[in-house]
């Protein structure tokens, strides 16, 4: 599922900046386009500008270049209150001195809705997240992981149309949070809200968005649903943020549309796929998932280059072997072998060589 | 040889034991320094003895602890009149005999030299201190000051704030002395519950204009602060304020009460003659003189105010400034302090009570 | 299986396993506790040592009843007997003991006692004791002839209350009552003092709590969200008053506030009021409000701080994203989270200006004299007892009070810091 930028677009940043000390910008010229429906994650290291972002959505923080829409109307000036957006804290924000019931009724009642109708949509909401039996509970005497879907019944009982999270998984055990992935997504699909997620977590971001923002430095680095972001990174920074990555220096030495034959530092020739390099005899970083490549010849495309390498180490996981190899001069190049019967068994100090599909070795800006 | 040294060691040290030295208590400060000056001193350099003073903050509660420790240290300490009858009653003092007292120079026996109530059964008085009011030269020139204790209450004539001690004792003897009752009469008005009404119904002409003080040092600043244009205060303050000072304050000496200072000899003082014998030499009439000389309060006996004294700067005739000059005492009163044992907590209420009515 | 969990477990050398755990633990308990004794001594002699002390001395006076036993055992005989005509035997007891005090030189005692409840009565004893060996019987018209105040029931009366070491006599003193000839009674309205100053006390401790807790609050909050640099220099100037002497804060108002103080030098100056309209700020209500609260604020402003300081900004931001408007967000969210912090602000500060003395006694003039200044005058005049009962009554005024905070909020909410 790809959605164009448009004009119709439900959450829309245009040309938006923000500085907090006037001398350098967090957000740099930033514009995006989210649709009614969509599940977007903004993912970044920490201090990339997308907790900034989410902050001006939410109308903590004001823009201070650019527009903000929601359902094509500027918010740049609606008090945070008046926007209607429901959101989930990092450590939840549920109020303490209120019961778990009281903490659902707070934005009901401050909308002045009666009583019946608050608690018919306080019991859906607690239903929703099989929490119907802890109303009378104060958030202190919750598990973490019962106080997320607290805190996110609480985001969602006002039926707002848009729902911001902000890392909201990020105090959970990993078995618990990995569940609760899957109870967000689900929610989304079934209430028809629009989400915009914010996490470091790759692994979260890939699991469950239509679309990832890639943030660095303040600015989008890809904007793409998580398999192109994975399998087709526009640039270095984002393949090396998103999974695990070999990387390769060389210079150009043919280019023809994109295909593109690399000269690396140690003097072989290796194929790759030309993404953002422009022209022959410029440098390029060829980036190759571990998973992609092989060292058995039948696998490899006819006529491919293979570069030497030597087995360093094999480290047993399981499902996989991974193998850490020395190639072109450096021994951290890694290797992925699926853990089949009749698997080919390697020991380290074996002489191997290694090859791919161009198509999967992508040179990038170095 | 060696038995000789040893001997004579504990000859010399009991000889020196018994010329020990006379030790007087007293309140420190310039009031101490004034005894040290006057009596501790020149006793010393008359007779040979040697002689120290001490501190301490009210000499009465240390002289009654080391008398119930039966440890006595002190020969000689000055006290409060109330307290000095508390604990001659108690039998904590030594009487004192007073026809051992150095007679006047001319003669007279100084029981009949001191002023009423000066000697008592175990004390001698030093000075006399007193209640008086002063008000700011500044706010009221020559010719239109006031002079009566009834001034102080006369708010038409002489316009401006009061300044008076906040508590019942003084200042009901100084509202009934204002209102004509003479000092004679006072106490025996103010025994009976007319007396105590009338006394209040004098200060209720005033209670709209008055600032009440608490610490002794407050009233002279009240009234350099100008935020009363007369107060009550006790002499010694005003006295240092406008002499040390130069503060355009003037003493009012009408309707004043005043109350003694006196020397004691506690049971069991380790030399008690030697004490005695100070006591001799500093309440004789240049013995008053002299302490007079350095702070003003008063030299309780009438020949100690009979000639000029001069102020220690050597150009402040003492005369005007003291409770005991004739011409100040024509209408003053002595506290009682029989009345006050009995009355000062039901008074207090009473006095509580009207200033939050 | 139930039987096996029931049975008594033992450990490797067959001790029974609950009392090696107890040995085990013993010596650690014994550790602790020698540790918290130097606490727990200086807590008992400092503080519940003297309040106990306090109270004792507020029901116990034995000046009279240890000089006075020939008197003590005709009132034992006679405990029925009519103050209004003791009869001969009980005035010769009292001209035998008045002797005896003459000689013991205790007249003083018995007759401060007395006087406690009967004024007059020392220099009565006093007179009476000077005169005890030379009276004659019949001894009730000797004594009557020497004073007739010898005579008054209230005497009487007062002589066998105080007869016995324990009264209550000294707290009915401190509710305004007075001993008459016919009992206890009502004070006369020109003598009740001490219930109307309890009653006044609290209400400006009250007061000023309030006062307190309307200006540390926007204090703390900002203290709380400031950046560290600014916040630690607005927190020097909240403590700095602290370090100052209490006489030079109370002083440095009354410089500022009296008739000829800087605040009314400024006011006429800039000509809002003339001469003669100077401002009555000191040495009344105002004064002893004004000053009391600056010397309180900081007992207002700490506990509030730190309990504001640990609320994360993002409860606010959850009440906001929820619909609800500042106010709303202040008062259902940011407010009932300071209310420990309120609440210990506030137990502090009024327990604190309850027992306050010296800045009333400064600054207070006619109407700004608090409960504490009367405990301090009996004091200083030693009349120990009923400064005693005064504390006494004060001491159980407030434990109610505490009790009543327990109630209604809970101690255990209260944070301290």
């Amino acid at each position: 599922m790809t959605v164009e930028p448009r004009n119709d677009a439900f959450v829309a940043f245009e040309h938006v900046q923000k500085s907090y000390d006037g001398v350098s910008l967090v957000v740099k010229d930033l514009n995006l386009m989210i649709g009614k429906g969509e599940f977007l994650t903004m993912l970044g290291p920490s201090g990339s500008g997308k907790t900034t972002c989410l902050m001006m959505l939410a109308g903590f923080e004001t823009a201070t270049h650019g527009e903000i829409k929601l359902d094509g109307v500027n918010i740049n000036q609606v008090p945070p209150h008046k926007r209607g957006i429901g959101m989930v804290f990092q450590n939840y924000a549920l109020f303490p001195h209120m019961t778990v019931g009281e903490n659902l009724a707070f934005p009901l009642e401050v909308r002045g809705m009666g009583k019946d109708e608050r608690e018919a949509k306080i019991r859906r909401a607690l239903d929703m997240v099989q929490m119907g039996a802890f109303a009378n509970r104060r958030p202190a005497q919750l598990s973490g992981g019962q106080q997320q879907r607290i805190a996110l019944a609480r985001a969602l009982v006002f039926d707002p149309k848009l729902v911001l999270m902000d890392e909201p998984l990020g105090a959970l055990d990993k078995q618990l949070r990995e569940h609760m992935q899957f109870e967000i997504k689900h929610l989304h699909e079934n209430l028809g809200i629009t989400v915009v997620y914010v996490t470091h977590d790759q692994g979260e971001a890939l699991t469950m968005s239509d679309r990832v923002a890639v943030f660095n430095d303040g600015r989008i680095q890809q904007l793409a649903p998580p398999a192109d972001l994975y399998e087709r990174p526009e640039n270095s920074f984002v393949a090396q943020f998103i999974g695990e990555n070999n990387k390769l220096l060389g210079t150009i030495e043919e280019l023809s549309g994109d295909k593109a034959l690399v000269r690396l530092a140690t003097g072989e020739l290796i194929d790759a796929t030309a993404v953002n390099v422009k022209e022959k005899g410029g440098k390029t970083l060829v980036s190759i998932r571990p998973e992609r490549v092989e060292f058995k010849p039948e696998m490899m495309p006819p006529g491919a280059h293979t570069i030497d390498a030597e087995v360093v180490e094999i480290i047993y996981m399981g499902d996989i072997l991974r193998a850490v190899l020395k190639v072109a001069g450096s021994d951290d190049f890694v290797m992925k072998m699926r853990n089949t019967l009749g698997q080919t068994k390697l020991v380290p100090g074996q002489k191997i060589k290694v090859g791919w599909h161009p198509q999967d070795a992508r040179a990038l800006d170095p | 040889m060696k038995k000789t040294l040893i001997l004579t060691t504990a000859l010399v040290s009991l000889g020196f034991a018994a010329n020990a030295d006379v030790t007087v208590m007293s309140w420190g400060g310039a009031y101490g320094a004034a005894q040290t000056e006057a009596h501790v001193k020149p006793w010393a350099a008359a007779t040979g003895n040697a002689a120290v003073m001490v501190d301490a903050d009210n000499p009465a509660q240390p002289i009654k602890a080391m008398v119930e420790a039966g440890n006595v240290t002190v020969d000689v300490a000055s006290l409060e009149y109330a307290d000095a009858v508390r604990l001659c009653d108690e039998g904590v003092l030594e009487p004192i005999d007073a026809a051992m007292l150095t007679p006047a120079p001319d003669g007279t026996p100084a029981i009949d030299d001191f002023f009423p109530g000066a000697v008592t059964e175990c004390g001698v008085s030093t000075d006399t201190w007193a209640n008086v009011y002063a008000y700011d030269t500044t706010k009221f020139p020559e010719g239109a000051a006031p002079t009566t204790a009834a001034d102080f209450f006369d708010l038409a004539k002489f316009p401006g704030k009061r300044g008076l001690r906040k508590g019942a004792k003084a200042v009901l003897e100084f509202a009934l002395m204002a209102d004509g009752v003479a000092p004679a009469d006072v106490y025996a008005t103010l025994d009976t519950p007319e007396g105590v009404d009338r006394a209040f119904a004098k200060l209720d002409t005033i209670k709209a204009d008055v600032v009440w003080w608490e610490a002794g040092a407050q009233a002279p600043q009240l009234l350099a602060d100008g935020e009363v244009v007369m107060t009550t205060a006790y002499n010694g303050r005003i006295f240092g304020a406008a002499i040390e000072e130069g503060k355009p304050f003037q003493i009012v000496w009408d309707g004043q009460l005043y109350e003694n200072e006196l020397y004691v000899v506690p049971k069991g003082a380790p030399n008690k003659d030697l004490a005695m014998d100070f006591i001799k030499f500093a309440t004789s009439t240049e013995g008053l003189r002299a302490q007079a000389s350095h702070i003003s309060y008063g030299p309780p006996r009438k020949s100690a105010n009979a000639e000029k004294l001069m102020y220690k700067d050597g150009k402040t005739e003492m005369g005007p400034h003291l409770p005991t000059s004739p011409e100040n005492m024509t209408n003053s009163l002595l506290t009682s302090s029989d009345f006050w044992v009995d009355h000062d907590s039901e008074l207090n209420e009473r006095f509580q009570a009207w200033l939050s009515q | 299986m139930a039987e096996a969990a029931t049975e008594l477990l033992t450990t490797a050398d067959g001790r029974p396993l609950k009392a090696a755990l107890a040995a085990a633990q013993s010596r650690a308990k014994r550790r602790a506790f020698l540790l918290v004794l130097p606490l727990l001594l200086f807590v008992l002699l400092t503080f519940l040592v003297p309040i106990g002390y306090m109270l004792k001395r507020s029901v116990e006076h034995d000046g009279f009843s240890s000089s006075a036993p020939a008197l003590d055992a005709w009132f034992t005989e006679n405990p029925g007997f009519d103050p209004a005509n003791p009869p001969e035997e009980a005035y010769a007891a009292l001209v035998s003991d008045l002797a005896r005090m003459q000689v013991e030189k205790t007249t003083g005692m018995a007759g401060t006692r007395i006087n406690y409840t009967v004024p007059g009565t020392i220099s009565l004893f006093k007179q009476g004791a000077r005169e005890a060996k030379d009276l004659v019987a019949p001894f009730k018209e000797s004594l009557l002839a020497l004073d007739p105040e010898w005579g008054k029931p209230a005497l009487w009366r007062g002589m066998s209350a105080a007869s016995s070491p324990y009264t209550a006599e000294f707290y009915q003193v401190a509710s305004d009552r007075k001993l008459t000839d016919d009992g206890w009674a009502r004070g006369g309205d020109k003598d009740r003092i001490y219930l109307y100053l309890f009653f006044k006390t609290f209400l400006i401790s009250g007061l000023i709590t309030v006062i307190c807790l309307l200006i540390a609050f926007p204090v703390s909050h900002l203290l709380a969200t400031l950046p560290m640099a600014k916040s630690s220099l607005l927190m020097i100037l909240v403590l700095l008053p602290f370090w100052t002497s209490l006489l030079v804060r109370t002083t440095s108002w009354i410089a500022l506030l009296q008739e000829q103080g800087i605040v009314n030098d400024l006011l006429v100056g800039i000509g809002l009021i003339s001469e003669d309209g100077r401002l009555t700020m000191m040495y009344n209500m105002t004064g002893t409000i004004v000053a009391m609260t600056h010397v309180l604020l900081p007992f207002m402003i700490l506990p509030l701080y730190s309990v504001m300081r640990v609320i994360p900004p993002s409860y606010a931001r959850a009440a906001r994203s929820l619909g609800a408007t500042s106010w709303t967000t202040f008062r259902r969210v940011y407010l009932p989270q300071t209310l420990p912090g309120i609440a210990a602000g506030s137990l502090l500060v009024f327990i604190l200006a309850v027992g306050y003395y010296i800045t009333p006694a400064l600054v207070g003039g006619a109407d700004g004299q608090l409960i504490s200044n009367l405990i301090s005058f009996h004091m200083s005049k030693s009349n120990w007892s009923l400064a005693a009962a005064i504390a006494g009554m004060l001491l159980v005024a407030i434990l109610l009070l505490y009790w009543l905070y327990d109630r209604l909020i809970g101690i255990d909410r209260l944070k301290l810091g």
